[in-house]
């Protein structure tokens, strides 16, 4: 689904990202970790066409790097920012509805948005609120939401479970479960190394910019040495 | 003061209001172009008075006063778009101080064009036939056209407002206005809606020179007199906010006008004092988000 090779990106003279190279394939979650700084974020913007970068990106078999954010979108490729980015003054279905503004899914708008407040009857008692009066937890679910409401092929995420209690961090990654028995292949950067591998297939380990380490969750998880060198806070 | 009636008073309100309405339509394309595209565009009075000298061209060719209220906005918006899109375009991204210059200096040359082009003295603009004459509003004969006036603003106000809310495109540019990033990322193409929004802003401040012609004349230099008007509104109102516009272009309108039946010389200087008044108390005027140009 998506192969990146010798992804390089640079924020001025500082080299953030060197020769990551990363695949995904389809339904599987893929997890990206390391400490703060070692360029997750910068990966995931890199992907989306928020950075400038040199290297390949190919996204269902189609050399992406040329294009722009909002053509990748159109390709079926999803990003949710580690700040959510909810829109201020518009309510939760108008941040839902924005979700569908650029897709070809909009002519069924109403059924969309019913089908997603299903998934999350959080949101569905909270429609006609002003979206940023909503709770971390709930914003970043609407974030979720406004992401998965065009049926993206790829979703990547940046620290979804960043500042939320507990109790909404489980009910999200039961989310991601679900949204991959259905097909959605996500894209994951967690803090929270042990519930995110808990969920994922493969992981791969960043640090300062490079891709250190790889493996598949389950034995990145047994192995305390790779995670306590690169992950450890 | 003697003979300074109720009526009179009351007259002179509405008055006001004609001259605010016409503020109103210059400062909410000012607001939605700075809202949206952070470009601050000082050719927007430019634009107001092509808008009059084009209506005044159509009309010199055979073309009623509505007729010119369709076209007006045509060809000035489009003409706003293809600035938007040769000459502000390529300096996004450079700060804000870029597209402020060069709107600034793209004025003096579209002012000069038609200096070239219509003479330096101004024209009469006759009020369409159909609007002359005056009509009893209750406290006394207000003329027909500065109805109109207000009127016209209303119903572009209203179009705007159920634009803005209830269409895609409305949601795409409010959301847009907030984070650009947001919603490139959920796929839209925000160069293509800057394109659009430029040329609404545009249209809209071409229509308010057209409607302002046949009350005050058509001169190359109306443009550069309302923007300092304009200004005024923009700060008091907000910076990027509609609503305040509405609600500062109304007043500063009342206000030129009620101090110009009181102390005539001093109705320039008055919004002036208005608006230093209000940044004394509300820095980021009635509507805006303080900080926003920082």
């Amino acid at each position: 689904m998506l192969q990146v090779a010798r992804l390089n990106a640079w924020y001025g003279a500082s080299h953030v990202l060197q020769d990551i190279g990363l695949d995904v394939k389809q339904g599987e979650i893929v997890c990206l970790i390391g400490r703060n700084g070692a360029g997750k974020t910068t990966t995931l913007k890199s992907i989306m066409g928020l950075v400038k970068t040199g290297g390949s990106t190919i996204f269902k078999g189609k050399e992406i790097l040329s294009e722009p954010a909002h053509t990748r979108f159109a390709l079926g490729l999803a990003y949710v920012p580690e700040e959510r980015r909810i829109v201020q003054g518009l309510s939760v279905r108008e941040n839902l509805r924005l979700g569908l503004v650029a897709s070809p899914a909009k002519k069924n708008e109403a059924a969309l948005i019913d089908e997603i407040a299903d998934i999350f009857p959080r949101l569905a008692e909270r429609l006609d609120q002003e979206a940023v009066t909503m709770s971390g937890g709930e914003q970043q679910m609407l974030a979720i939401a406004r992401a998965m409401i065009a049926k993206p092929d790829l979703i990547m995420l940046d620290e979804p479970s960043e500042g939320i209690m507990p109790v909404l961090v489980d009910e999200m990654f039961e989310l991601f479960r679900k949204m991959k028995t259905q097909g959605t292949t996500i894209l994951l950067v967690e803090q929270n190394v042990e519930l995110a591998l808990a969920i994922a297939d493969r992981a791969y380990v960043l640090d300062q910019g490079s891709v250190v380490h790889h493996a598949t969750a389950a034995a990145l998880l047994a192995d305390d040495e790779i995670k306590e060198r690169y992950c450890s806070v | 003061m003697p003979g300074l009636s109720f009526d009179l008073i009351a007259m002179q309100l509405f008055t006001g209001l004609a001259l605010g309405a016409i503020y109103v339509l210059f400062a909410i394309g000012l607001s939605l172009i700075f809202g949206m595209l952070t470009v601050v565009n000082f050719a927007h009075g430019a634009f107001y008075m092509v808008g009059a000298y084009v209506g005044l061209f159509l009309i010199s060719l055979g073309g009623n006063f509505w007729l010119c209220l369709v076209a007006v906005p045509l060809i000035v918006g489009i003409s706003g778009m293809i600035v938007e899109r040769f000459l502000i375009r390529p300096l996004y991204g450079r700060g804000i101080d870029y597209p402020l210059l060069l709107t600034f200096g793209l004025s003096y040359i579209m002012v000069e064009l038609i200096r070239i082009g219509f003479g330096t003295s101004g024209y009469p603009f006759d009020t369409p036939d159909l609007l002359q004459g005056a009509v009893n509003i209750g406290i006394g004969y207000f003329p027909l056209y500065r109805l109109f006036v207000i009127g016209a603003a209303a119903v572009v106000l209203l179009g705007l407002w159920l634009f803005l809310e209830r269409t895609s495109f409305g949601l795409i540019i409010r959301a847009g206005a907030r984070d650009p990033q947001i919603v490139r990322v959920l796929g839209v193409d925000v160069a293509r809606v800057w394109l659009y929004v430029f040329g609404i802003g545009t249209a809209i401040a071409g229509l308010a020179g057209l409607l302002a012609a046949p009350l005050q004349g058509v001169i190359p230099e109306m443009g550069a007199n309302i923007l300092a008007e304009a200004f005024v509104v923009t700060v008091v109102g907000g910076m990027g906010s509609i609503g305040g516009a509405v609600i500062a272009g109304l007043l500063v309108g009342v206000v030129i006008s009620m101090t110009s039946l009181f102390a005539p010389e001093m109705a320039k200087v008055s919004i002036f004092a208005l608006m230093a008044i209000v940044l004394l108390i509300r820095p980021q005027g009635f509507f805006g988000r303080a900080g926003l140009m920082s």
